[in-house]
């Protein structure tokens, strides 16, 4: 039996469903665009909560099991919203090999959170990466999204503290 | 876009081109961009505006290699390399008046050095010349020229003799024949068939991929094009990592173009042949490098591998048979059609043809990207080529093929650097990755460092890898530890056995490499942790042992 494409309405005013929307329909609203969907939500509002997920199922008529499973399987999706700034240590075998350990060490005990935690005051969030490709510049570290190579302990500690202690 | 058409826009191009009297080139490829050569660009084109200099022109380029001393600028004609330039006035202003006088000598980078002269670049043949985000500066080196010849003057069955006359294998790690494959592919009787381009580079510590998308996007889209005329294919997928924007946004806007001029789409140069290439975004798992999991992620579902036969060649996406080629594979296909499958053969070993593109990181002077032939010594790419160990230390290993692969000691440095002799040491080739390591990496650490990762990598599917690689990882820890003992390497052994033989996909199968490679070439350094209880590079957490009394 074929199904209409029938249009879920979004589950709020918010203008960024339209974004979302935009991208299930240039696909379609095809089952297959599940991990394209869940990557412009979470680009859009920064992580994927229980709403966007059902809302996602809903307008795909995937199980929202399967949506959950998938949304948990992969590393780049998240659960949780982060904090205001996000400080991304990566973990690869060059950045390793060059130090990461103490530069994760470093912002551990700076911001007294562990990796995927952030700051009770919402402030930092501490996250590990597998290999940002910038294997060149180990080690690196991603600073609200920007790269910083050859980064060492003590310029890390001291951009984490600037965060916490204010805007900059 | 017929052949004419083609050689006309190559042609005005050329024309364009000879107008220019200084062309002064800066790497816009990730690693530069991260140290803000996109600001740089910008304030040597106003420095250029300002100063009055016709024929001048800036442009952006991809990646030129040695990313340890970005952001990178090089001049032409004069032919000179500019290092740590930075985008505020003094760099700058030095940049622009070499372009009149003489060469800014303090920011001078020596090209006649082993880094440069040494490589052989086949797949890199335009990173560092043309503008990635320029289709124009592509079709003027000769781009999509081969394949709108081999879809006007080729059938399909040539197409697959070059390739499989050149020998060239897979250059995602596994080193499959990548002629047999097409050859198989395009057996398979089908209405649908299906290429896919994996750019989902996974493998930590590797980033050739990467540098080649963001450096030169259209020679892919041509090496996947002929490849889908080859095996009767009309759509393509691009499955890249999110974790590279720059490189999705670079093939975006080759699509785009590409699409625009009739190089991609419908009836290209007024044929039959139709072809169109969707990009699907990784999400960060390493399991979808590996072929079954990659079209599961695809197909929108979880990354999760399933038992071979039936191949993708046969069976593949949507049930349809697919051919799956690495980024470095279709980007060597323009340029064996161009010069000739006996040309490409003529490079590298019996076994290895071609050459192969290594991301050099780690202990080594010179990290960056090169390109050398097949066979080529691990002493000249390290000491040579790399520049040799920094800070006086000394040598201690070279690990390739990531977690699926294994560390090369000191005694095999003369080792070369083919499918077949890296196999022999209980490594892969994989994807490129080269990562060097020296005297203050402890070898327990290494590999509890890799476990760790398949661990969390491990998809879950099957209990061997899910369970094995935790088991392993615990062990290595123990050991890395000071508890473990002479028992614990041979239960190492059991297990990683036990992993590799019963895992369901290549991620489980090849899991124990860095163990057992360890193991092989590096037992004094187990011994140390699990008898004597200390780590002799300083680097595992082991409590010491109080001396006891009264022995």
């Amino acid at each position: 039996m074929q199904r209409a494409v029938h249009a879920v309405p979004p589950p709020s005013e918010d203008k960024r469903w339209r974004i979302v929307e935009g991208t299930m329909r240039r696909h379609g609203h095809e089952s297959d665009s599940l991990i394209e969907v869940l990557h412009t939500v979470q680009e859009s509002f920064g992580y994927l909560d229980t709403v966007a997920l059902r809302y996602v199922a809903d307008s795909l008529r995937l199980p929202l099991s399967k949506v959950y499973g998938v949304a948990t399987f992969y590393n780049v999706f998240s659960l949780k919203p982060q904090g205001e700034h996000t400080c991304v240590i990566c973990t690869g075998t060059a950045c390793y090999i060059k130090g990461a350990a103490s530069l994760l060490k470093a912002v551990e005990a700076e911001a007294r959170v562990r990796p995927g935690e952030t700051t009770p005051d919402n402030r930092v969030s501490l996250l590990t990466a597998r290999c940002l490709g910038s294997c060149g510049l180990a080690p690196a570290v991603v600073f609200d999204g920007n790269v910083s190579g050859n980064a060492d302990p003590d310029a890390v500690t001291r951009q984490v503290r600037r965060w916490m202690l204010h805007d900059a | 876009m017929t052949p004419e058409e083609l050689s006309e826009i190559a042609r005005v191009e050329r024309e364009k081109q000879q107008q220019v009297t200084h062309s002064v080139r800066v790497c816009v490829a990730a690693a530069c961009m991260s140290q803000r050569s996109e600001q740089l660009k910008i304030d040597l084109a106003a420095g250029v505006q300002q100063r009055g200099l016709p024929g001048c022109e800036v442009k952006g380029v991809g990646c030129m290699g040695l990313c340890a001393a970005g952001p990178l600028v090089s001049v032409h004609p004069q032919g000179c390399l500019y290092q740590r330039v930075q985008p505020e006035a003094p760099h700058v202003s030095a940049i622009l008046d070499s372009l009149q006088g003489h060469a800014a000598e303090p920011l001078l980078l020596p090209t006649d050095t082993p880094f440069f002269t040494r490589q052989t670049r086949i797949v890199l043949e335009n990173s560092g010349l043309i503008d990635p985000e320029r289709i124009e500066d592509y079709i003027a080196v000769g781009g999509y020229e081969q394949l709108l010849r081999v879809l006007t003057a080729m059938n399909r069955q040539e197409v697959i003799e070059q390739i499989t006359r050149s020998g060239l294998r897979g250059r995602g790690g596994a080193g499959y024949p990548t002629g047999l494959k097409w050859s198989t592919v395009a057996k398979a009787r089908a209405g649908e068939k299906y290429v896919i381009c994996n750019a989902d580079e996974g493998d930590p510590g590797a980033f050739m991929d990467r540098s080649v998308l963001e450096s030169d996007p259209h020679r892919v889209l041509e090496g996947m094009a002929i490849a889908a005329y080859a095996v009767g294919a009309s759509r393509g997928y691009i499955y890249v990592r999110a974790e590279y924007p720059l490189a999705v946004k670079r093939l975006k806007t080759a699509i785009r173009q590409a699409e625009n001029q009739g190089l991609l789409g419908g009836n290209i140069s007024d044929t039959n042949f139709s072809f169109k290439i969707e990009i699907r975004l990784g999400a960060g798992a390493f399991v979808c490098g590996e072929e079954t999991a990659l079209i599961a992620s695809v197909e929108g579902n979880r990354g999760t591998p399933r038992p071979r036969p039936p191949y993708p060649a046969q069976a593949g996406l949507w049930g349809s048979p697919t051919l799956i080629n690495n980024v470095e594979s279709f980007a060597n296909v323009p340029a064996i059609l161009r010069r000739g499958a006996d040309w490409f053969a003529s490079i590298g070993t019996e076994k290895s043809k071609g050459t192969k593109v290594f991301a050099l990181a780690g202990r080594v002077r010179n990290t960056g990207l090169i390109e050398v032939p097949m066979g080529t010594p691990l002493r000249e790419v390290v000491f040579e080529l790399g520049g040799g160990i920094p800070d006086g230390r000394r040598f201690k290993a070279a690990q390739t093929g990531g977690p699926s692969g294994g560390c090369i000691p000191e005694q095999h440095l003369d080792l070369k650097l083919d499918y077949e002799s890296l196999v022999g040491v209980g490594s892969i080739m994989g994807s490129g990755g080269l990562i060097i390591m020296d005297d203050s990496s402890c070898m327990v650490d290494v590999a509890r460092f890799f476990m760790d990762f398949c661990r969390t990598e491990s998809c879950g599917k099957c209990a061997p890898c899910r369970v094995g690689t935790t088991h392993l990882h615990n062990l290595l820890a123990r050991i890395a530890h000071g508890e473990g003992s002479e028992a614990d390497l041979a239960l190492l052994e059991q297990i990683g056995d036990l992993v590799k033989q019963c895992s369901l996909c290549g991620l489980g199968q090849t899991a124990p490499n860095p163990v057992f490679s360890t193991l092989r070439f590096f037992r004094d350094e187990y011994i140390a942790h699990a008898v004597q209880h200390r780590c002799p590079a300083g680097v595992c957490p082991i409590v010491p042992v109080p001396a006891e009394v009264g022995v």
